[in-house]
């Protein structure tokens, strides 16, 4: 695709349109995307740096102090070595630092969860789409089953059996996403399928499974990658939903949404700070996502390609 | 048009069978019913008898096949902590469930449709770009968030509306509704809303798109020619176009409103059996957990089940499609 347009050139004009270099001009395009993929890039940071840039440890229970609970934002803690920008919830926690160990742990949960089903998902769509006949048949019902309930009932039904805790809840969201996923491969293996490289390798007297894995997943993997960054905003955006209610993660390893519902005990008595910053950080972090999996989906649409 | 409904049956009879076997299997086998519904203090000949009791000692298959004809008769189990049985109690808290879900979804589509008629007829004017940027936003914020934030402005801040509860009910027919009332209706305006907006962006965006996509269609520069007035178009040939895919869209959305007033009636403290299930999953309350799942996947096949037949009744295209096959 990227090659047939190409003009006659000499030198490094090759070098230049090179695939990658296209997409990443491509990507550029769009001013929003770009700075969505820089906030995210910055939240990315924030996460994996988060117990080096924190004012303070908020799980350390020996450096919190009872007096500092429920401070507004601004506040100088009694000891007088920090102030807390954001304020501070029942604890006496700052909670600029737990909402970047927050972040750390929704992104982590997202990424894993997000991983995990895509590689089973794939797995599993490419098998639906190469092998077709039954097999094909038997996959899809299951997946169309599955996606005929919404995601958050799925959640709720696993995390009802199976109980809290981060291996839960990363089980309950790849059970929920898997589907999407199959569902993307196996539609692009369909098409690909009739091309002429498969073919070509079929002759050559490949195995299927070569061809499967080194051939065609390759080529599925452009929608691929917009169904997953789509995913994983959906996937934190889930699990802060489950642990607002009380069902995601124990309270040992908070993340935003059960930081949100830490705050919305005293929302009534309008301490606003404990709810809404976590919830602003949460909002953020799904947006940029959301962002760059909108240009990423322009971008390698193969309909809009210039 | 028999022949579709009639296989359509059939698969939803299958699909109900296979969730109560991964029901059953969840809670049976994965999740150890004997540890929970046991004290600490009651072992040895006690516990025995506990188990015998509740028919644990037998196999498997057997095990299953008492749960599945006690769920025929719409017995689950007595709730543990109000001590009657677990069907009765959700079905007790349903009309409150159903009256927040219906209410978003009359916001939903009175508001989401002319929204999106009126975005896709001036898509570049300042007010078509102002409701689809709308629309992004009620998609990308998580509802419970919202919902907090609603609260927060509202009933805190504002201190215009109530937060929590569904105020004073009147029974209509045997059943409590609270849209009757005035103090009934400012407790359900916040959930509503917030249980809505999602929904109302999807509408809106849905509903864009089709107007657009039609009013390239030939039929409409036909009726242009003919003379018809632009208003005349859009309510009676465009809508009726773009109605197919709304109605599709729309009922699928009323089952994931039933799901998702879960998160709306524990932010609101709606007494619905979303609610219910968020308590009783906290305080172990098994039967009413195993009720509430198999009640609400009933409510969703057969809420496939209509969409599926009034879209075959809608569109010709798709039951002639299935019966060929």
């Amino acid at each position: 695709m990227s090659q047939s347009t190409q003009e006659p050139s000499v030198g490094t004009a090759d070098r230049k349109d090179s695939p990658s270099r296209r997409f990443a001009a491509d990507f550029c395009e769009s001013r929003l995307a770009v700075g969505g993929l820089l906030v995210f890039l910055a939240i990315l940071l924030v996460a994996v740096f988060a117990p080096q840039i924190s004012p303070q440890d908020p799980y350390d229970l020996v450096a919190l102090d009872i007096l500092d609970s429920r401070e507004p934002p601004g506040t100088q803690s009694v000891s007088g070595h920090l102030t807390f920008w954001l304020g501070t919830d029942a604890q006496g926690r700052d909670m600029l630092s737990a909402i970047f160990y927050g972040l750390r742990t929704s992104l982590l949960v997202g990424a894993m969860s997000g991983f995990i089903a895509l590689c089973l998902g794939t797995c599993i769509g490419l098998m639906a789409g190469y092998f077709a006949g039954r097999v094909d048949t038997v996959i899809m019902r299951i997946v169309d089953l599955q996606l005929s309930f919404p995601s958050i009932l799925v959640a709720l039904m696993v995390l009802a059996v199976l109980g809290q805790g981060v291996d839960k809840i990363i089980l309950a969201l790849v059970i929920v996403q898997w589907a999407y996923y199959a569902r993307t491969v196996r539609a692009s293996v369909l098409a690909e399928r009739q091309l002429e490289y498969v073919e070509a390798a079929q002759c050559m007297g490949l195995s299927r499974w070569r061809i499967a894995f080194r051939h065609l997943l390759p080529n599925c993997l452009p929608p691929l990658i917009v169904v997953g960054t789509v995913q994983v905003a959906h996937a934190i955006a889930v699990e802060a939903t489950l642990s607002f209610l009380g069902l995601g993660l124990p309270p040992t390893e908070p993340s935003l949404g059960l930081l949100i519902a830490n705050g919305f005990d005293y929302i009534m008595s309008g301490r606003y700070w404990i709810s809404i910053f976590p919830g602003i950080a949460l909002l953020i972090t799904i947006a940029s996502i959301n962002l760059v999996g909108d240009q990423l989906r322009d971008v390698l649409n193969p309909r809009l390609q210039r | 048009m028999s022949v579709f409904i009639i296989r359509r049956l059939m698969q939803s009879v299958v699909v109900i069978f296979i969730m109560t076997l991964i029901v059953f299997f969840g809670v049976m086998v994965i999740g150890n019913p004997v540890d929970i519904l046991i004290g600490q203090d009651c072992d040895g000949p006690c516990r025995e008898k506990v188990i015998r009791s509740l028919g644990l000692h037998l196999p498997l298959h057997e095990q299953y096949l008492v749960f599945l004809k006690n769920a025929l008769k719409g017995e689950l189990g007595n709730s543990f902590k109000a001590g009657i049985p677990a069907t009765h109690l959700i079905l007790q808290r349903m009309p409150a469930t159903l009256e927040l879900a219906f209410c978003s979804f009359l916001i939903a589509v009175g508001l989401g449709i002319p929204l999106g008629i009126w975005a896709g007829l001036r898509p570049e004017s300042l007010s078509g770009k102002v409701i689809m940027g709308g629309s992004i936003l009620g998609f990308s914020l998580p509802s419970f968030w919202v919902g907090v934030m609603l609260m927060l402005l509202f009933a805190v801040e504002l201190n215009w509306l109530p937060a929590t509860g569904r105020g004073e009910t009147v029974p209509v027919l045997g059943v409590e509704v609270s849209f009757l009332t005035l103090d009934g209706l400012r407790h359900l305006i916040l959930p509503a809303v917030n249980l809505a907006l999602f929904k109302l962006s999807l509408m809106v965006r849905l509903t864009r798109a089709s107007v657009r996509e039609n009013l390239l269609m030939d039929y409409i520069k036909f009726a242009r020619a003919k003379g018809l007035s632009m208003n005349r178009i859009i309510f009676v040939h465009v809508l009726k176009n773009i109605l197919i895919p709304i109605i599709t869209v729309l009922g699928l959305e009323l089952g994931n409103l039933i799901a998702f007033s879960v998160v709306t009636e524990t932010i609101f403290a709606w007494p619905g059996m979303g609610k219910l299930l968020i308590d009783s999953i906290d305080v172990l309350d098994r039967p009413v957990v195993v009720a509430y799942l198999m009640i609400t996947i009933f409510m969703f096949i057969m809420i496939n089940l209509v969409v599926d037949i009034l879209y075959s009744l809608l569109d010709p295209r798709v039951r002639l499609g299935d019966i060929k096959q």
